[in-house]
């Protein structure tokens, strides 16, 4: 399976994607925001980072790039995407997904690592976690705080598509401590959390086990994997 | 050379984090009296062209589209202004100057 992570001006966690698409036994393509060329990659993902510097909006400018109209296309085709942190903003201003991001309620930008639930283990990225389970994955960002207006936060409750939610603290203001949300057919997932920085032991946040061991991120990245070996 | 100023501001139901930080860089500066401050954008844009009806609708839509984002802001005006040293030229020459103030002078081509 050839997973492609497209690079911005300013992305950040491109190349940790592709570690993590390559420690789930995928192949990760490097794409490049200025092509019209998906390569026939079978899913994308949006990294996190900072492009285009946050003007205008937190990846506004990214969601007119020209690779965009592709990914716009095979999104709505069903390829499943999945956007982390400025990958989630991004599908936000792509109209990908429903709601926006925000400046965090504080004020200030936070990193932590983050216990999460997995409310919905039915999306193209879930799979291989269950319902109800609780992850820890590193947060970090500025405008993570995720609203949305009360019809449409009810609708996304009702069809289940708050995929994730913060557990113990929100972080950032999010409303109904909604941490990730998908699309209706469930194959574009966004989160602000990062799941590809929790792949490999003595990278990822620290467990009761060990320090550095957690890996609960890699779960993402094999969900995808599986679900293509399924359908192969 | 018209400009073309939009202003967006946040939704008024939600928190402004940046306005909130002013409004308490005002308190304890002992600048008592503001109940609020928020923070919104303002863009320029100017054109060459004249500012007809079609180009009118294309900045309507960049505004709502583009310079704001729906789900968490408004736009809260669109304003056609032109430069003080344009205003001083029009008003020295007026005989050239089209009935909207913004037209090409007399005799030149688009």
């Amino acid at each position: 399976m050839r997973i492609g992570v497209i690079t911005f001006p300013g992305s950040l966690d491109d190349r940790d994607a592709q570690r993590a698409v390559r420690l789930a036994g995928a192949e990760p393509v490097a794409l490049w925001h200025g092509s019209h060329d998906l390569e026939g990659v079978d899913a994308l993902i949006l990294p996190g980072g900072f492009s285009y510097g946050d003007y205008l909006r937190c990846g506004a400018i990214a969601s007119l790039s020209p690779i965009m109209t592709e990914l716009v296309a095979a999104a709505n085709a069903g390829m499943p995407v999945l956007g982390i942190c400025n990958g989630f903003q991004m599908l936000t201003e792509a109209g990908l997904l429903e709601g926006g991001l925000i400046r965090n309620d504080h004020g200030s930008f936070i990193c932590r690592d983050q216990v999460l639930t997995v409310e919905n283990a039915s999306t193209d990225w879930t799979g291989d976690f269950e319902a109800g389970q609780q992850i820890t994955i590193p947060l970090k960002n500025g405008e993570g705080g995720f609203i949305a207006s009360d019809e449409t936060l009810d609708r996304l409750e009702g069809e289940g598509r708050v995929v994730f939610r913060y557990v113990d603290v929100n972080p950032n203001g999010s409303l109904r401590d909604i941490a990730g949300i998908s699309n209706a057919r469930g194959n574009v997932v966004g989160l602000m959390p990062h799941p590809e920085h929790a792949v490999e032991p003595g990278f990822g946040p620290d467990t009761a086990a060990a320090m550095r061991s957690g890996v609960d991120g890699l779960g993402f990245f094999t969900s995808i994997v599986k679900r293509a070996l399924v359908e192969a | 050379m018209p400009t073309i100023v939009v202003d967006v501001m946040p939704k008024a139901e939600l928190l402004d984090p940046q306005g909130k930080a002013v409004a308490g860089a005002l308190a304890r500066t002992g600048r008592t009296g503001f109940s609020g401050v928020r923070i919104g954008k303002r863009f320029e844009l100017t054109v060459d062209g004249p500012v007809d009806d079609a180009l009118k609708a294309s900045v309507k839509e960049i505004a709502e589209e583009i310079l704001s984002n729906g789900v968490i802001e408004d736009v809260v005006g669109i304003h056609y202004e032109v430069t003080n040293a344009e205003l001083a030229e029009e008003a020295s020459d007026a005989a050239s100057v089209t009935d909207d103030g913004f037209g090409a002078p007399a005799g030149e081509t688009h």
